[in-house]
């Protein structure tokens, strides 16, 4: 079976108020050496499907349609053999 | 003069939106449940406030692809009138009706309080019984309202005049310090260029009487009522 991750991150330029948050809350704790922190999330599909450049066009797709909003985030995704 | 209400699963103004319909204009709405694929001649279209299918991808993202949407775009690309509130705002910038996208407020936290908004346009179907410029109260309780668009369409947004309410204090200044959730200039609530479809985060339909805090969402309704009774 094949399986895809999908890596969802805010576009360049577009504030994010978690990243900002959480740069902040780890320079209060007392670490040193950050600049900027950005937050993303990743999103893990298993396939029905064994065809890869099947696989690659359902996630496209997905990608493009539902899974990111093209106006705040970008998406790079991988299809890989499930274990 | 008809009004209809799209209930998802998961919104929860619906019956908020019913009654402003209902007791403020004296008028009965229909509720359209979201896999209908009819909209019954509704003049006029509310998107209500929740947090349809539960908002864990993005707020609006799987509402968009319920089948009335299909409905109400046509209703909008016909000129038919569509009001957006909160979630139903959310919905109208995923379903490309509305230009720009939602982020998590900037505090990170829901905010849930009653806020002044400056009125900038007052030429709309949505706000010719107010004042250019009026402030007015209205309650906001939500947690991805920080309006995000790129500089340019912003730009773009500002020079149509597609901005029709701001986050302001009470003389209607529109400062950084009244910006509850971090949205691009103070953006409470767009229009499209043509003007029958907006999207707002407050909720008008929570200030329908003085009992409540602020009357003042009446202005909105009865501005559509007055609007609907001009042109039809």
């Amino acid at each position: 079976m094949l399986t895809a991750e999908i890596r969802v991150t805010l576009r360049d330029g577009v504030l994010d108020p978690q990243g900002t948050t959480l740069n902040r809350s780890l320079e209060n704790i007392g670490y040193k050496g950050l600049k900027d922190v950005r937050m993303g999330k990743l999103i893990q599909l298993t396939l029905d499907l064994s065809d890869r450049a099947q696989a690659q066009k359902l996630v496209e797709e997905l990608c493009q349609k539902v899974l990111t909003n093209p106006v705040i985030e970008q998406y790079q995704f991988t299809i890989g053999e499930s274990k | 003069m008809k009004f209809g209400v799209i209930t998802f699963p998961g919104s929860n103004c619906d019956y908020d939106c019913h009654k402003a319909v209902e007791e403020g204009l004296g008028l009965k709405p229909v509720h359209i449940w979201h896999r209908e694929t009819d909209l019954d001649g509704c003049d006029c279209i509310i998107l209500p406030g929740g947090f349809s299918y539960g908002d864990y991808l993005r707020t609006g993202a799987i509402a968009r692809f319920s089948p009335i949407m299909q409905k109400v775009k046509e209703h909008a690309e016909r000129g038919g009138l569509v009001i957006g509130i909160c979630n139903g705002f959310q919905i109208l910038l995923e379903s490309g009706l509305l230009p720009g996208a939602m982020m998590v407020n900037r505090g990170l936290q829901f905010v849930c309080q009653t806020v002044n908004l400056s009125v900038e346009r007052n030429d709309l179907a949505f706000t010719n019984q107010l004042q250019k410029k009026q402030v007015i109260r209205i309650p906001i309780a939500h947690k991805e309202g920080n309006y995000y668009i790129d500089q340019k369409s912003l730009k773009e947004l500002e020079d149509n005049n597609q901005v029709v309410f701001r986050y302001c204090d009470q003389n209607g200044q529109a400062a950084d310090a009244d910006n509850p959730n971090g949205s691009l200039n103070n953006i409470a609530g767009i229009v499209n260029k043509r003007g029958n479809v907006l999207g707002m985060m407050p909720h008008p339909e929570r200030a329908m009487e003085k009992l409540l805090g602020s009357d003042q969402g009446k202005l909105i309704f009865n501005s559509i009522k007055a609007h609907l009774q001009k042109v039809r």
